[in-house]
């Protein structure tokens, strides 16, 4: 029971990219997702997978794992290329199947698709291997920041984002002490997934009013520590700034102007 | 006496939205807790222990009447945050009051609502930690704690904020008896090295017997209030509450009821030794 469970697949380490402060991490991605989306020919994609390869290699992630990333991701995919193949019209007649034809530039827009895809796949995979999801709130967090004044509870979410990371484990050892608890007085959780759907619905009712009843408890806990929405905090750890995170952002911004100017 | 740390005036409270003609859950407190003070609370299941506690606390605030915590009124807004830094409070549930994803976090989680500068809350982190024995738990989740441990970390978390009265809500309810054992040295230890006020709810006799005072509510009224060795070992009360006292008071009751002349005021394992010695000699 006393496993640890993590959200997302966070890779424990201590590489240049898990170093990076997450703030500057965030910023890092969205730029990288400019320069894939601006991208327009196969010596660019080339070029920024060979980025990507040399990253994830350099924080030690294992290619079974960006691998293992792209496999929900495949029906979406081979959806993208019948649509780009078959609906995009332009250049020589590649295929003729009937009344269907693929042509020249649809399967050049599929390939363009394609890869921005499994890149966009990439990149986000890179991040939450590399940042804790604690970082990832605190890093959200900043962000978020100036959108108070728009009424939106930045300190607020990243709170409820850490206390729900932290009751996952909690929750879970519930659910487990239920589930025996049922079988142990005759339920049966086996058979096929809607019969097996419907006998965990005696389960879900306990869980859910106990984590009321928890939640309940916590905001009390909370507040006799003295936690007051609104009231300003601070934060025991902060997370430095260093010469490494504004180099990276500033090879990233190059990298952008770089691919702007020179059209690949 | 020293001077008065906790002072309520008259409490009444009725909970919120309850029938108006339900018994208040606290009625007529009149009561002064002094500084440095350790009180064992007791009383039987709804007699408003622990929402007693919670007015100690400003969780909850009297309906009418007054509560003072040094001089300060739980009645004005502007105290509840001091109030509050001032008296933790620790409840019974270790698993729903410990709020960070690590143990080093969660002790930081008060001095970071109090806004106090990074590098000062790792200092007193560290030291809380580190005067609990729990210094090697720092980065540890709180899920794979066992129950004692987490009763230590919310103590810590409450002693990283320096306060002068500790509120504690049947703390070792859901201990194994190591984990009790853990938290009661603590509180002792806390009390007297360290001159923190402890007001304790407990059920167990035994708890009760180490405070210098225990208070006995019944019905939202306070019934009696006196040393240990006076209000646990007058039996007739005790009984007709419901309540036990140690099994040493229990048994001491018992051969007194049977006509021994042992003495009253034994309430320890070691005092009924002494005393069934004492009269071994005289037969």
């Amino acid at each position: 029971m006393k496993r640890s469970i993590t959200l997302g697949r966070y890779l424990p380490g201590n590489t240049f990219l898990h170093r990076i402060n997450p703030r500057f991490k965030l910023l890092l991605l969205l730029i990288s997702l400019a320069i894939l989306f601006i991208l327009k020919t196969y010596a660019g994609f080339g070029l920024l997978f060979f980025f990507l390869f040399l990253s994830a290699a350099s924080a030690r992630v294992p290619l079974r794992y960006l691998a293992g990333a792209l496999r929900p991701v495949v029906y979406i995919v081979l959806f993208t290329v019948i649509i780009y193949f078959f609906f995009t019209k332009g250049g020589l007649v590649l295929l003729r199947l009937g009344p269907l034809t693929v042509e020249q530039a649809g399967v050049a827009a599929g390939i363009l698709v394609i890869m921005r895809l499994v890149g966009l796949v990439f990149m986000s995979m890179l991040l939450t291997l590399t940042t804790t999801p604690l970082a990832l709130a605190h890093g959200l967090e900043y962000f978020l920041k100036p959108l108070g004044k728009l009424g939106i509870p930045a300190a607020e979410i990243a709170m409820i984002m850490t206390i729900a990371m932290r009751f996952i484990p909690t929750v879970s050892e519930e659910s487990q002490r239920l589930l025996r608890a049922q079988m142990a007085r005759g339920a049966d959780f086996e058979g096929g997934f809607f019969s097996r759907a419907r006998k965990f619905a005696p389960l879900i009712v306990p869980l859910f009013i106990g984590a009321f009843r928890r939640a309940d408890a916590l905001a009390l806990a909370m507040e006799a520590r003295g936690y007051r929405i609104g009231a300003a905090r601070t934060r025991m750890c902060e997370e430095p700034v260093t010469a490494a995170d504004w180099g990276a952002l500033l090879f990233a911004l190059a990298a952008l102007v770089a691919v702007i100017l020179s059209g690949i | 006496m020293s001077e008065v740390l906790l002072e309520t005036r008259n409490l009444s409270f009725t909970y919120p939205g309850e029938d108006e003609k339900s018994p208040p859950a606290l009625e007529g407190i009149d009561l002064q807790i002094a500084d440095g003070e350790y009180v064992a609370l007791i009383g039987p299941n709804g007699s408003g222990k622990t929402t007693l506690l919670k007015q100690f606390n400003a969780l909850l605030r009297p309906t009418s009447g007054e509560l003072y915590f040094d001089g300060r009124s739980t009645a004005d807004e502007n105290n509840i945050a001091f109030i509050r830094a001032h008296c933790g409070m620790i409840f019974q549930n270790p698993d729903n009051q410990i709020v960070g994803a690590t143990v080093e976090e969660d002790v930081a989680f008060a001095l970071e609502n109090l806004a106090v500068p990074p590098p000062e809350i790792r200092r007193r982190v560290a030291e809380a930690l580190e005067l609990l024995g729990i210094s090697q738990l720092a980065a540890t989740p709180p899920h794979l704690l066992s129950g004692g441990e987490k009763q230590k970390v919310a103590m810590a978390g409450i002693l990283a904020a320096a306060p002068r009265c500790l509120l504690l809500d049947e703390p070792t309810a859901m201990l194994d008896p190591a984990g009790q054992a853990a938290v009661i040295d603590t509180l002792q230890m806390l009390n007297r090295e360290r001159g923190i006020t402890v007001v304790h709810v407990t059920h167990f006799p035994e708890e009760a017997a180490l405070a210098r005072r225990v208070i006995v509510l019944d019905r939202g009224r306070l019934v009696q209030d006196g040393p240990p060795a006076e209000i646990l070992t007058d039996l007739g009360p005790l009984r007709a509450l419901g309540l036990r006292t140690t099994a040493a008071g229990e048994l001491a009751g018992l051969l007194r009821e049977d006509g021994f002349p042992l003495c009253r005021g034994i309430l320890h394992n070691r005092e009924l030794v002494e005393q069934l010695c004492l009269f071994a000699q005289k037969i």
